[in-house]
C-alpha cells in the first residue's frame, strides 16, 4: 500500500452496479479536490452461489484502469465477510479515513423495514463523515 | 401394438386437470431443485414423500415423474450458465455448454439442451413402454437364485462404476446393507440390531434414512463451509435456436438417445458413461473443428444421453423392481409406502398405475419444454438465494417429513443420526447412492437368498442352479477383471480431452 496521501483516505463502498458507479464518481471528485487517496471496498456475504454485487476479474480490471487514470493513490480491497458494512467500516477505521462514500438506493420506509441496509449500517457506525449519493447525481 | 393402446389408455387417465396440475408442480419443483447444486431430484422426492401419502398413488407418481425430468433439466441449466455441474451426469454438458455461454450463445445451448432432453425423454419413455412388459413377462418366470444374482449385479455395478474408488463404494454399500438389516427378521421373528429399542423393531423407515442422508447430510455439509467466493452467472435471454443450430443438433440428439437408453436400462446405473461416450462420439464426428470453443453438438449429444438414460432407468425399476439410481430407489420406497410390492408382478397387478406413470412421463416431458424455455432467465436468478435461508427451509421440511410419518419424536433423533452419517460420508468422500441402494435392496436380496437356500435345503450350490444366475455371476467376474482396463481407457480419453483444453488455452 502506498503512503498516506496528504489529505488522507476516502473509502468507497463499491459494487459493480449503478450505485457503486455513482459512489466512485463522487469519491474520485473528492480525492481530486482535497488531495486524497481512494480505497475501494467490495465485499460479499458469500453465502449465495451467485452474488452480482461481488465483482469478477474483468470488472476489477476495469475498476483498476479507472483508478489509475484518475492519477490518485488507490487500493482495491475485496473480501468475503458475513458483515458487508463491517468490512467497509473496518477499512475506514484502519486507515483513519476522512470520508466514506456509499451509493444509496431509493426506498420507502416499508421497503427499508423489509430489506435492511448496508448503507444504514455504515451511516450509524462510521466515525468519519459519510457521503451518501444516489444514481443520477453528478459531482460538481 | 397392444402396448401402444395401453399407453394411450394411460394418457387418457393421466390427462385430468388435477393430474396436469400435479405434473406442473412436479416439473417446476424439479427444475427448482435441479438448478440449485447439491439438491437433486432424489432429495426432493424424499422430502415430498410424507406429503404425498395423502394423495392417490397415480397423482403422486405423476408429480415424481415431473420432478425427475425437471431435476435433470435444471442440472443442465446450471452447468451451462455457471460451469458448476450439479451432478456427474452434467459434467460433459458443462464442457461445451459453458463455452457456448461465454461466447454469447447461451440461449442456443439452453435451447438445444431443453429440446434434446425432450426428444430423448420422449423416445426413451416410448422404449420403456415397449421393453418393460416384455422384460416383466420373462422376469415372472425367474427363480430366486436368478433374482438374487440380478440384485448382486445391480449393487456391484452401481458401486464400482460410479465414483472414483471402488473401496469407498463398497464401504458405503455395506453401511447401507447393515442399515437394511435393522428390525425384525421376517423369517424367524428375531429382532436384529435393535439394541433393545422398541421403535427399531419395526424396521427403519426409508423416508427417515433417505431424508437424513440426502437432505440433512447435505445441509450440514453446506453449513460446514457456508461462505465461499461467489461465482458469476452468465446473463442469458430466452432460449432459442436458429436453423443452423437445429441442423447441427438433431443427429447428436438421436445418437445420444441411442447411447443413453441401454445404459440406463442395464442395472449398471448412472448417466456418467453414456454422456461421456456421446461427448467423445460427437467430438470425433465433428467436421467443423469448433469443439473446445463451444460446439452445439457437444451439448446436444450428452444432454440427450443423460435424459435417455434417465428414462431407461424405469425399465429395471418397473419390470424387475430393481432401482439403479438414487431417484429410482426413493420412488420404489414410495411404492412400498402405498403397499404396492415392486417386482415383475407390478406390470400385471397394477397395470393402470404403471401405464399412467409412463404416460405422465410423456406429459411431464412436454410440460418441461413448454414451461422452461420461457422461464430460463428466472431459473438463473434462483442461484442468488442465500444458503442460510435455503437450507433452513430444507431442514424444516426434512424434520416435518420425518416426524409426520409416525408422529414419533424418536424419528427426529434418527433423522439427526442419519444426517450426521450423511455429513461424514460427504466429508470422507463416500458415495451416497450405494448406501441407499443397499438399504432398499438389502432386505429384498435377503428374502430371495433365503428363499433360494430353503429350496436347495441350505446348500449354497442352489444359488447356481439356474442358467441365468450363472451367466450373471460370470458377467460380474468378467467385469471385475476388466475394471482396471476400463478405468485406464477412460482416464486416457479424459486426458486427451484435457490436452485439447490446454491447446485451446495456448492458442
Amino acid at each position: 500500500m502506498s503512503e498516506t496521501p496528504a489529505g488522507g483516505w476516502v473509502v468507497v463502498a463499491w459494487a459493480p452496479d449503478v450505485y457503486g458507479a455513482v459512489a466512485l464518481d463522487w469519491a474520485l471528485a473528492d480525492a481530486e479536490r482535497r488531495d486524497r487517496g481512494v480505497v475501494v471496498v467490495n465485499a460479499s456475504r458469500g453465502d449465495a452461489l451467485v452474488d452480482e454485487r461481488f465483482a469478477f476479474e474483468e470488472q476489477l480490471g476495469e475498476l483498476e484502469r479507472r483508478l489509475t487514470e484518475s492519477g490518485r493513490p488507490h487500493e482495491i480491497r475485496q473480501s468475503i465477510d458475513p458483515d458487508v458494512a463491517g468490512a467497509v467500516l473496518d477499512a475506514a477505521e484502519q486507515l483513519e479515513a476522512r470520508l466514506i462514500v456509499v451509493g444509496l438506493r431509493r426506498r420507502t420506509p416499508v421497503g427499508k423495514l423489509l430489506m435492511g441496509s448496508v448503507a444504514q449500517r455504515i451511516l450509524l457506525g462510521a466515525a468519519c463523515p459519510v457521503l451518501s449519493v444516489k444514481p443520477g447525481s453528478v459531482p460538481d | 401394438m397392444e402396448n401402444f393402446e395401453l399407453l394411450m389408455g394411460g394418457l387418457e387417465s393421466a390427462l385430468t386437470p388435477m393430474n396436469l396440475l400435479y405434473a406442473a408442480i412436479g416439473v417446476l419443483l424439479g427444475t427448482f431443485v435441479g438448478v440449485l447444486p447439491g439438491i437433486g431430484p432424489a432429495m426432493a422426492i424424499a422430502l415430498l414423500l410424507p406429503v404425498t401419502y395423502r394423495l392417490e398413488p397415480t397423482s403422486a407418481f405423476i408429480m415424481f415423474a415431473g420432478l425427475y425430468y425437471g431435476g435433470m433439466y435444471g442440472g443442465s441449466t446450471t452447468s451451462i450458465l455457471l460451469n458448476t455441474p450439479g451432478e456427474s451426469a452434467s459434467v460433459m454438458t458443462a464442457l461445451e455448454g459453458n463455452r457456448m455461454a461465454r461466447a454469447g450463445r447461451g440461449a442456443q445451448a439452453l435451447a438445444t439442451a431443453a429440446v434434446g432432453s425432450f426428444v430423448a425423454g420422449t423416445i426413451g419413455t416410448i422404449l420403456v413402454a415397449f421393453f418393460s412388459p416384455a422384460l416383466a413377462d420373462v422376469a415372472v418366470d425367474l427363480g430366486a437364485p436368478s433374482y438374487f444374482a440380478l440384485m448382486v449385479l445391480a449393487l456391484v455395478m452401481t458401486t464400482t462404476v460410479l465414483g472414483t474408488s471402488a473401496l469407498r463404494g463398497f464401504a458405503a454399500l455395506f453401511l447401507g446393507l447393515t442399515i437394511g438389516l435393522v428390525g425384525l427378521d421376517l423369517n424367524t421373528g428375531q429382532p436384529r440390531l435393535t439394541f433393545g429399542v422398541t421403535q427399531l423393531v419395526d424396521r427403519l423407515d426409508i423416508v427417515v434414512v433417505a431424508v437424513g442422508i440426502f437432505a440433512l447430510g447435505e445441509a450440514l455439509w453446506v453449513a460446514a463451509h457456508l461462505r465461499r467466493k461467489p461465482t458469476h452467472v452468465i446473463p442469458v435471454g430466452r432460449p432459442w435456436m436458429g436453423r443452423d443450430d437445429w441442423g447441427r443438433s438433431w443427429k447428436p440428439w438421436l445418437r445420444g438417445t441411442a447411447f443413453g437408453f441401454p445404459f440406463g436400462a442395464l442395472p449398471a446405473g448412472g448417466a456418467e458413461i453414456p454422456t461421456f461416450l456421446s461427448y467423445l462420439t460427437e467430438r470425433k464426428l465433428s467436421k467443423r473443428g469448433d469443439f473446445g470453443r463451444g460446439a452445439i453438438e457437444g451439448v446436444a449429444g450428452p444432454e440427450a444421453a443423460n435424459n435417455a438414460s434417465a428414462a431407461g432407468m424405469f425399465v429395471p425399476m418397473l419390470a424387475l423392481g430393481l432401482p439403479v439410481t438414487a431417484t429410482a430407489s426413493v420412488m420404489l420406497s414410495a411404492l412400498q409406502g402405498y403397499g404396492i410390492t415392486p417386482g415383475p408382478q407390478l406390470m400385471t397387478d397394477h397395470a393402470d398405475l404403471v401405464w399412467t406413470l409412463l404416460a405422465s412421463l410423456l406429459i411431464g416431458n412436454t410440460l418441461l419444454l413448454v414451461l422452461n424455455l420461457p422461464l430460463a432467465p428466472l431459473w438463473a436468478r434462483l442461484l442468488r438465494i442465500p444458503r442460510p435461508q435455503l437450507y433452513a427451509g430444507i431442514l424444516f421440511f426434512a424434520c416435518l417429513g420425518a416426524y409426520a410419518t409416525n408422529l414419533d419424536p424418536f424419528d427426529i433423533g434418527l433423522l439427526v443420526a442419519f444426517g450426521l452419517l450423511g455429513l461424514m460420508m460427504r466429508r470422507f468422500g463416500l458415495p451416497v447412492l450405494p448406501l441407499i441402494l443397499g438399504v432398499i435392496l438389502g432386505p429384498l436380496m435377503e428374502s430371495k437368498l433365503r428363499e433360494a437356500l430353503t429350496i436347495s435345503g441350505g446348500d449354497y450350490g442352489g444359488l447356481l442352479n439356474e442358467p441365468l444366475a450363472v451367466v450373471i455371476y460370470v458377467l460380474i467376474a468378467l467385469f471385475m477383471l476388466g475394471r482396471p482396463f476400463i478405468a485406464r481407457a477412460r482416464a486416457r480419453a479424459e486426458q486427451s480431452a484435457a490436452v485439447e483444453e490446454e491447446k485451446e488455452l495456448v492458442d
